[in-house]
């Protein structure tokens, strides 16, 4: 068996009662779970990292399976627009806590699973003591800067990883950090730098796709716990929604890997810095960049002017129009506008000449939520448009805090 | 060859799952790659040509990074190169808000 997992021998196992025989009934007569497999199961402490698209179905079926201890970390509140895929959340917790409003779920579906809510945010000072009680982790994460933390507090405490990830149709799935097999960081040594990979509330996601592959880690989780099957360890697993393709390539464990070869990542480390973003603040207007939060507050971010929505506001009302221009894809022009004219941020280098005011006149970018107009105030200003600001918090501010009858997204 | 390109690259290949090219090697195909699509260019390379490191190529289902030869490879004209980026959703939500303030 591959995995480091080591399960408690049949001795210290705890007993099932005939209520839990007659539930798991259809495991007890597989012969490759059977009752000391059911038994591995309760005794089992698994730890979910996000309760949202990947966590929802990951935590629902392994409190189905019977795994005795399950540990939700989430600090969010369920909203509305978390119900297309987070099937663990319901209409009427809209509003909660996430890790108890997955409780309710969890316990509903199975009253015997043991929850053990972490209402916090994963860190570098409190990862390796909440993941010290669990067994097995799953990462069902959205953001780098968490994807480096869980894979580095796996390897440093010994625990297996089954990790999960989407972008819109396309998932990826293998179970990392086990003794053998490669780690997160032998497949992607370096983060990519803010603002090339889109994230998620960018990029837009399948609502069944986090399903698929939330059931793959959950199906990764149990294998490990009962040491039977072929555990996606040494292999990536692709899955493309779209045209149902599913494919497998090898992974190398890399003997220079810093955090499984070397052994020379001996503690945690400042995930933001090595992501190379600037960490979250609580004042301020926050616009999403990628895969973080850039401080808006700033006035000035890379040498792009930030101008708020009040401000902007202020200034039509002062019949002193700037020249807005609206960068993103049209089917979000469609959802809600701002009358402004339009050119995605991936085309504004070859449309450059569809700009109708000087390289001098002021143009303002707006986007969704103030990342990819940064992102093309940049690529203006690089062309030589000498005064370009970037609406910060984009629509969504505007919708937020001068206009609330447009439509949110 | 055929190259398989990521939805996050799409974008940049007029929305094109897959590319085909022609190349002898590893890097020939990824050469004529970018030179089909330009703007793919600054995401699959750094500015002195390498291949930037978040960037997992493989031929068939091999890392192109533990072959031999590497992108010095040679590649068969049936073979297929597969483009891997890093994306890391899982439990997007609200913005600024979240288990992972995505």
């Amino acid at each position: 068996m591959p995995a480091t997992f080591e399960a408690p021998t049949a001795t210290e196992l705890p007993k099932l009662s005939n209520e839990e025989i007659a539930r798991y009934s259809r495991h007890l007569i597989l012969p490759e779970v059977g009752l000391e497999g059911q038994q591995k199961l309760k005794a089992a402490k698994v730890l979910c990292v996000g309760t949202g698209g990947l966590g929802a179905p990951l935590a629902l079926y392994l409190a189905a399976a019977g795994i005795g201890t399950i540990g939700l970390v989430d600090f969010d509140v369920v909203d509305e627009s978390n119900l297309q895929r987070q099937i663990i959340h319901s209409q009427s917790t809209v509003g909660k806590l996430k890790v108890d409003s997955a409780e309710i779920m969890l316990k509903g579906l199975n009253k015997n699973v043991n929850v053990i809510k972490h209402n916090t945010m994963l860190t570098s000072k409190n990862a390796l003591e909440i993941f010290k009680d669990y067994d097995v982790i799953a990462d069902g994460t959205d953001n780098f800067q968490t994807r480096y933390l869980v894979n580095d507090a796996c390897v440093l405490t010994g625990k297996p990883n089954a990790y999960g990830s989407i972008f819109r149709f396309e998932g990826q799935a293998s179970v990392f950090a086990t003794e053998e097999g490669p780690c997160y960081r032998c497949l992607y040594p370096e983060p990519p730098p803010p603002g090339l990979v889109p994230s998620c509330a960018e990029g837009g996601v399948l609502g069944i796709l986090p399903g698929l592959v939330g059931v793959i880690q959950a199906t990764e989780v149990i294998k490990l716990i009962l040491g039977i099957g072929e555990p996606l360890v040494g292999r990536l697993l692709l899955v493309d929604a779209l045209n149902m393709g599913f494919r497998t390539l090898k992974l190398r464990k890399n003997p220079n890997c810093p955090a499984c070869g070397t052994h020379e990542i001996k503690e945690l480390i400042d995930y933001d810095q090595f992501c190379g973003i600037a960490p979250p603040t609580s004042t301020g207007p926050l616009e999403v960049s990628s895969h973080g939060n850039v401080d808006a507050s700033a006035n000035v971010v890379d040498g792009i002017a930030q101008i708020t929505v009040e401000e902007y506001k202020a200034r039509l009302d002062k019949g002193d129009k700037p020249f807005l221009l609206d960068v993103r894809e049209p089917h979000e022009y469609q959802i809600v506008n701002l009358g402004a004219p339009l050119i995605p941020v991936g085309q504004i280098g070859s449309r450059l000449n569809e700009i109708p005011v000087s390289k001098d006149t002021e143009i303002v970018v707006q986007c969704k939520s103030g990342g990819r107009s940064q992102k093309a105030a940049l690529e203006l200003k690089a062309a030589g448009f000498t005064n370009v600001k970037n609406l910060a918090g984009g629509i969504t501010a505007w919708a937020d805090r001068i206009d609330t009858s447009l439509p949110k997204y | 060859m055929k190259i398989h390109i990521p939805t996050p690259l799409r974008a940049y290949t007029d929305k094109q799952e897959t590319v085909s090219v022609a190349g002898a090697t590893v890097a020939e195909g990824l050469d004529e790659l970018t030179k089909a699509f330009p703007a793919m260019r600054a995401h699959l390379f750094t500015p002195d040509g390498k291949l930037r490191s978040f960037v997992n190529v493989y031929l068939d289902d091999e890392d192109v990074r533990y072959l031999p030869a590497k992108e010095a490879t040679a590649v068969a004209p049936e073979a297929e190169l597969t483009i891997i980026p890093s994306i890391a959703g899982g439990c997007c939500s609200l913005p600024a808000a979240g288990c992972c303030r995505s």
